[in-house]
């Protein structure tokens, strides 16, 4: 068996969001990165599957070099090997075309990935990827089980779940509850140093989407305090000043 | 050309999210002086496909064909990219909901089109260009993203554009798509679904508790005052990591991101991560006994007390006020 995974690099989630040149660049000044918290998800399920020889896991990142430590963290849970398709991951369609682009080139029985990044929240890149390669994708997963040949999987729906059996390849994006996120020891940080991390160069495609500008939310104004006494008050308040119930 | 609408149904009706998306590419068809196409799949009961001209279609391609009867993503996104090209539309709208998210993507790659997914406003076409705001960094900011393609795809928020009733004459017709037997690889063993709840991404108002309930035993008091609102109940990371409530309940920057009406937290002290999700909601209530909390510093009205003391307090207004 031979999962790959697709992680993205993202800033921590304590970032303080704030963007420079007239708001059309985020500002990585002092800004930490890791794995984005979904894409823990991913390659801790790839390496639960393929616990006991049963098969190999590469993570796949399209960055610059400096994606390499957060690519090496992935590594150092538990993943085979690691390939960064080198360059700037300017949209999700530009992503998801350098990962199909990958994986054409590859055997593999999956590919999983997080339900979407904290950076720009798409969600796009797993779908996309599928879709560049004609195979089904299940996006939002909470469960997945696979016997070699069929994986039954659990897709989170509004209010609810759905099962789902697939046969062949397939393309998931995994939510809370599919794995439990490895947590790297020593020994899987030393030895991530030396497992292989391939570098590929990108093939062009034209763009379809681009940021102009970000804007932060309007601060809000002072909180109106009820006291605890009054308790009962609050609920006039939210039905005759704020109008929500 | 034309925009045209997916309306995801669910048991045979549309939820309000999809009369949301159809207000939503009505507006976008006006300023474009084009028309609206819905198109539907499965099986929808004819009064609701009547709904779909209320909130401004003109047309509804209504696919009912057997094998797509359940959600299948590849066939749906197959039917809805082939529904564009037939209708020559330049514009695809969908819900961002758990479905518009696997499909939205797909629909795209299919049309070599650009796609905002989680677009909170109506296109902003100055200059010639075709820019969306859309939520980033975990409702930590908002992108302005330009689709550049020929054929532009929006996956809508629930709960950022609201309904607009608009009414059109509705031409029913039946729409035959090519069915590839290709794209039935995943199919649907089993929906489980609870239907007596209000699901946490639809919901307008809903009531969100965290580790200050002490423990799971404790959450009696919360369905109720939610029950009571007609709200759907929330949680945060900490409560749900430690199985007192399921992951699906889990909002914050990395569990699901919801922008209702009303958000009534209590017990949560507001962690980063936690308001990142929870940000865009229109009026935010704190419940908190520590007056430190940074919760308060985002939230409209609050009460600084013991929640044990003040939650009972509320269903008991909440019962004389409907009484």
């Amino acid at each position: 068996m031979k999962i790959l995974v697709c992680i993205s690099n993202v800033p921590d989630t304590t970032t303080k969001i704030t963007f420079t040149s007239d708001n059309t660049q985020f500002n990585t000044a002092g800004v930490q990165f890791i794995v984005n918290p979904y894409d823990e998800i991913a390659p801790s399920k790839a390496i639960e599957l393929c616990e006991g020889g049963k098969g190999t896991v590469t993570v796949i990142n399209v960055g610059e070099s400096q994606n390499d430590p957060t690519v090496r963290k992935a590594l150092a849970i538990g993943a085979d090997d690691a390939v960064r398709i080198n360059a700037f991951p300017r949209d999700a369609y530009f992503v998801a075309y350098q990962i199909a682009e990958y994986a054409k080139t590859q055997e593999f029985d999956m590919i999983l990935c997080g339900r979407e990044s904290i950076d720009y929240n798409g969600s796009q890149v797993a779908a996309m990827v599928a879709e560049f390669l004609d195979i089904p994708s299940i996006s939002i997963i909470k469960k997945l089980e696979f016997d070699g040949t069929t994986a039954t999987i659990d897709r989170e729906i509004e209010g609810g779940k759905e099962v789902i059996s697939v046969t062949g390849k397939f393309v998931a994006s995994c939510a809370e509850g599919t794995a439990e996120p490895k947590i790297p020891n020593m020994r899987g940080i030393m030895s991530a140093r030396t497992k292989p991390l391939q570098v590929v160069e990108a093939t062009p495609i034209a763009e379809v989407a681009k940021v102009q500008s970000y804007e932060t939310p309007p601060p809000r104004g002072a909180v109106k305090l009820t006291p605890a006494e009054d308790a009962a008050k609050l609920i006039d308040v939210l039905h005759q000043e704020a109008k929500v119930i | 050309m034309s925009v045209l609408v997916y309306v995801e149904q669910v048991d045979g009706k549309f939820k309000k999210s999809v009369f949301e998306a159809v207000s939503y590419a009505k507006a976008i068809a006006d300023t474009q002086n084009t028309s609206l196409t819905a198109i539907s799949i499965g099986s929808v009961e004819d009064s609701e496909i009547q709904n779909l001209g209320t909130y401004g279609a003109s047309k509804v391609l209504r696919v009912t064909n057997d094998q797509v009867k359940d959600f299948v993503n590849q066939a749906y996104a197959s039917i809805i990219a082939e529904a564009a090209k037939s209708e020559s539309a330049t514009i695809v709208v969908l819900s961002n909901s758990f479905s518009g998210k696997g499909l939205a993507p797909r629909v795209a790659v299919k049309l070599q089109a650009g796609l905002v997914d989680g677009a909170v406003e109506l296109p902003n076409f100055d200059g010639g260009k075709f820019i969306v705001k859309k939520t980033a960094f975990s409702g930590k900011a908002f992108a302005h993203t330009e689709l550049t393609s020929d054929i532009k795809v929006i996956a809508l928020n629930p709960n950022a554009f609201g309904t607009k009733e608009n009414p059109a004459e509705l031409a029913i017709e039946t729409y035959s798509p090519t069915i590839k037997s290709t794209d039935f690889g995943a199919i649907v063993k089993e929906i489980v679904r609870a239907t007596n709840k209000v699901s946490l991404p639809d919901a307008e108002l809903v009531v969100s508790a965290g580790r200050g309930l002490k423990g799971p035993e404790n959450w009696g008091m919360i369905e109720e005052l939610a029950n009571l609102l007609g709200a759907a109940t929330a949680c945060s990371k900490p409560v749900s990591d430690a199985d007192w409530r399921p992951h699906a309940e889990h909002v914050g920057q990395t569990g699901i991101a919801i922008s209702p009406n009303l958000y009534i937290a209590i017990g949560i002290s507001g962690a980063i991560q936690h308001l990142a999700g929870v940000s865009s909601s229109k009026v935010i209530v704190v419940i908190n006994k520590d007056p430190e909390a940074p919760f308060f510093k985002v939230a409209d009205y609050g009460i600084v007390g013991d929640a044990f003391e003040v939650v009972p307090k509320l269903i008991e207004a909440l019962k004389s006020h409907k009484g």
